[in-house]
């Protein structure tokens, strides 16, 4: 099962590595991983996106509070929670496509934010299967690049992750 | 106006704030600084190894024998690569280290500068926590926290890895009374809730267990737990990391479980209906395959200060979370209140189907041979040294015939490789070990295949005294290697005869030792005697053991602890 977990760490030089090197030294796998400083610049936030059985990712959740310099740590699907990731993705636009991408673009409640005679780079953002979504909605043969940042979380109403 | 120290002036100051006695180390060039000022002081004592791996072995095995923070000091690249092994051993047997390394200075980090690798990545896997000093102003508070976190929760390796030029600036030295960690808070006490449960679950054991592991040594708890299996009249084994936590000459001991363990240990863990694991971790050598393990049905209690460690390898039904002394203190306390009895007749009928396997007498072996067996070498070192000894081991069979036949009943006393295994171990953590207690007797019991990965240090042991009592049971094989191709790999011995050794007491002579070869049984007591009257001189006793001699009982990898093979 897909689980989405959000944790707090010290914003330290190799805070991050530790996190990753935790991952690969016990073979769990990270589907998407997404960090920056948060309003106390001291802290990192960070969410990581991995898949296993609810064993794994109890164990996942354990190991990950050992590291030292990671303050703290949720499991999202504990809870109600929100979702979203950002994408870029710059599409070949040329005669038809042009008026038809766009169209695209505004039902998925995109924005093009570069535009040149031959292509369009749209911004989008949403839960990871909505970009699923609007890749696979766009010609396969249009899509010249993608950048995705990978999902951020964060728990619905009272549900606060802070020190 | 204050004065300023160096980086290496505040290293050796912060060493001397932490009460250290004894560090184990090896020169070089980003380390040069701190052993000028290491040079220019007396409270800290330096032991100079040959090998880095032995370093932090040594420190190791002074760490496990006196409850103290081990500390090694180590240069740059090679030292530090050097020392990988033995970080990695105290890692896996959660031994609190101290490990300060040289690097290149800050300037020339990242650019391939002689003897520069990326220690703190090389490290990380196998480390607690390790830090990279690249402000002198952090340091002496990088130092106070290094010992803080080595020692306290689950202890472990803690590196400081300490660049050539910030050893050499100055600051002001003011060491913090104590640090606070917003991200590192261990718990220590139990909770309540889990505690009442567990002692309910307890008085409510037909079948009750008592597994004990390396945590009960870890967390001073060896008197507690006698004390609770002794209320309770429970059988108690321990894994190879716990042995000494339980007296193993007490009848309620089984002795060790797991892959070597006893008969009647590992058919009491299989069939138990509650079993209270202290301080444990159900890995692979202890309860073999997991499946076959909850096969049977029986309510785990699972005492442990790592949450990872709870509900890893088996599902437990009431995990306590805590350091295992305050937790067992709690535990007595709260079955003493209690108005259930534990339940006698169950217990009782119980005790008389342990005494039948123990009947099944399996460490049996053949106390006539006219060849020496190693067995019987322990036997003997357990009766001459009337049990007190500090009994270091290396890896492979003679380790676990140690941990068979040497009955600890004291704690600290075993010093081994349980985790990593790490043949090599065994000599310098004896090193380590007669350091921390002067006067006490110290063996390694070894083999000729594991003794040879660090035999340098009798070098060592020539310069600093140490008077080490080396059992060598030389079977001329890698024991072990040989036993599993005998029996799952048709008798094909790839690569485990050990050609081209060594004269061994020549070896010994040669650095000074004493050297003893003996080859008959009849010869055993009277080589240890002598051996143990040579006070103050390391004697290598090269014992020439049965070729063929295998270690029972033995639980095949992947099979189920009821699935012995029994000699």
């Amino acid at each position: 099962m897909r689980h989405i977990i959000s944790l707090l760490m010290e914003n330290e030089a190799g805070a991050l590595s530790r996190v990753a090197g935790l991952f690969s030294a016990r073979g769990y796998n990270i589907e998407s991983l997404s960090v920056a400083p948060t309003e106390d610049p001291t802290l990192s936030r960070m969410t990581l996106v991995t898949i296993g059985s609810d064993e794994v990712v109890e164990q996942v959740t354990k190991q990950l509070n050992k590291l030292i310099e990671v303050v703290k740590v949720i499991d999202l699907n504990d809870g109600n929670h929100i979702e979203r990731e950002l994408m870029l993705v710059k599409v070949r636009a040329i005669d038809s496509d042009r008026e038809e991408i766009k169209r695209l673009t505004e039902i998925f409640r995109g924005s093009i934010i570069d535009v040149t005679d031959k292509s369009y780079t749209i911004e989008l953002t949403g839960t990871s299967s909505k970009l699923d979504a609007f890749l696979d909605t766009v010609k396969r043969s249009a899509v010249l690049e993608t950048v995705r940042t990978g999902a951020s979380g964060i728990g619905r109403g009272e549900w606060i992750l802070k020190v | 106006m204050s004065v300023e120290l160096t980086g290496a002036e505040i290293t050796i100051r912060c060493l001397q704030e932490e009460g250290v006695q004894c560090i184990f180390g090896y020169p070089g060039g980003a380390v040069l600084f701190i052993y000028d000022e290491l040079f220019k002081q007396d409270k800290v004592r330096h032991i100079l190894v040959r090998h880095e791996q032995a370093a932090l072995h040594a420190a190791d095995g002074y760490a496990r024998s006196s409850n103290n923070v081990g500390v090694a000091l180590v240069t740059s690249g090679p030292g530090l690569t050097n020392a990988v092994t033995g970080i990695a051993t105290a890692y896996m047997d959660s031994i609190p280290l101290v490990i300060i390394s040289g690097q290149v200075p800050t300037s020339a980090i990242g650019l391939d500068a002689f003897q520069e690798v990326d220690t703190v990545g090389i490290t990380r896997p196998c480390v607690k926590h390790n830090f990279l000093v690249k402000d002198i102003k952090d340091l002496a508070e990088t130092i106070k926290k290094a010992f803080y976190i080595a020692s306290t929760g689950r202890p472990g390796p803690v590196l400081v890895d300490i660049p050539k030029d910030i050893s050499q600036q100055k600051t002001q030295f003011i060491y913090p009374d104590k640090v606070v960690m917003r991200s590192y808070n261990p718990v220590v006490k139990g909770h309540s809730r889990q505690i009442k449960k567990a002692a309910e679950l307890i008085l409510s054991a037909k079948r009750p267990m008592i597994y004990a592991g390396g945590g009960v040594i870890l967390s001073n708890a060896a008197a507690q737990l006698t004390e609770l299996t002794q209320m309770l009249d429970f059988p108690c084994t321990t894994t190879l990391m716990g042995l000494g936590g339980y007296p193993a000459t007490d009848k309620q001991s089984l002795g060790m479980l797991g892959m070597h363990g006893t008969y009647e240990a590992n058919m009491a863990m299989q069939y138990c209906d509650v079993l209270v694991a202290v301080g444990a971790r159900f890995d692979d050598r202890v309860i073999g395959n997991p499946k076959h393990f909850s096969n049977e049905n029986r309510k785990i209690i699972h005492i442990d200060i790592d949450p990872s460690s709870i509900s890893k390898r088996v599902k437990v039904d009431v995990p306590i979370v805590g350091d295992v002394l305050d937790v067992l203190k709690e535990l007595i306390k709260t079955l003493k209140t209690e108005k259930t009895k534990p339940d006698q007749p169950a217990i009782k009928d119980w005790w008389k189907q342990i005494d039948l396997w123990r009947e099944r007498d399996c460490l049996k072996f053949d106390r006539d041979s006219k060849i020496i067996k190693p067995q019987m070498v322990i036997e003997r070192l357990y009766h001459i040294t009337k049990g007190d000894a500090f009994i270091t081991s290396d890896v492979g069979q003679h380790q676990m015939w140690a941990a068979q036949f040497y009955k600890f009943d004291k704690p600290r006393r075993w010093i081994n490789s349980g985790g990593l295994g790490t043949m090599g171990f065994g000599m310098p953590a004896a090193m380590g070990v007669q350091l921390a207690n002067p006067k006490g007797k110290v063996a390694c019991i070894t083999g000729e295949a594991s003794i040879q990965m660090c035999i340098q240090e009798l070098s060592t042991c020539k310069q600093y005294k140490l008077p080490l009592k080396i059992v060598n049971l030389n079977n001329r094989y890698m024991g072990m290697v040989r036993q599993w191709q005998e029996f799952f790999h048709g008798n094909r011995y790839a690569e485990s005869y050990m050609d081209a050794l060594p004269d061994f007491v020549k070896l010994a002579e040669s650095y000074g030792h004493v050297g003893m070869k003996i080859e008959r049984p009849e010869d055993i007591d009277d080589a240890l005697k002598e051996a143990f009257k040579l006070k103050d001189r390391l004697v290598f006793m090269d014992f020439i053991t049965d070729q063929t001699e295998n270690v029972f009982p033995m639980v095949p990898g992947g099979k189920g602890l009821s699935e012995m093979i029994l000699v």
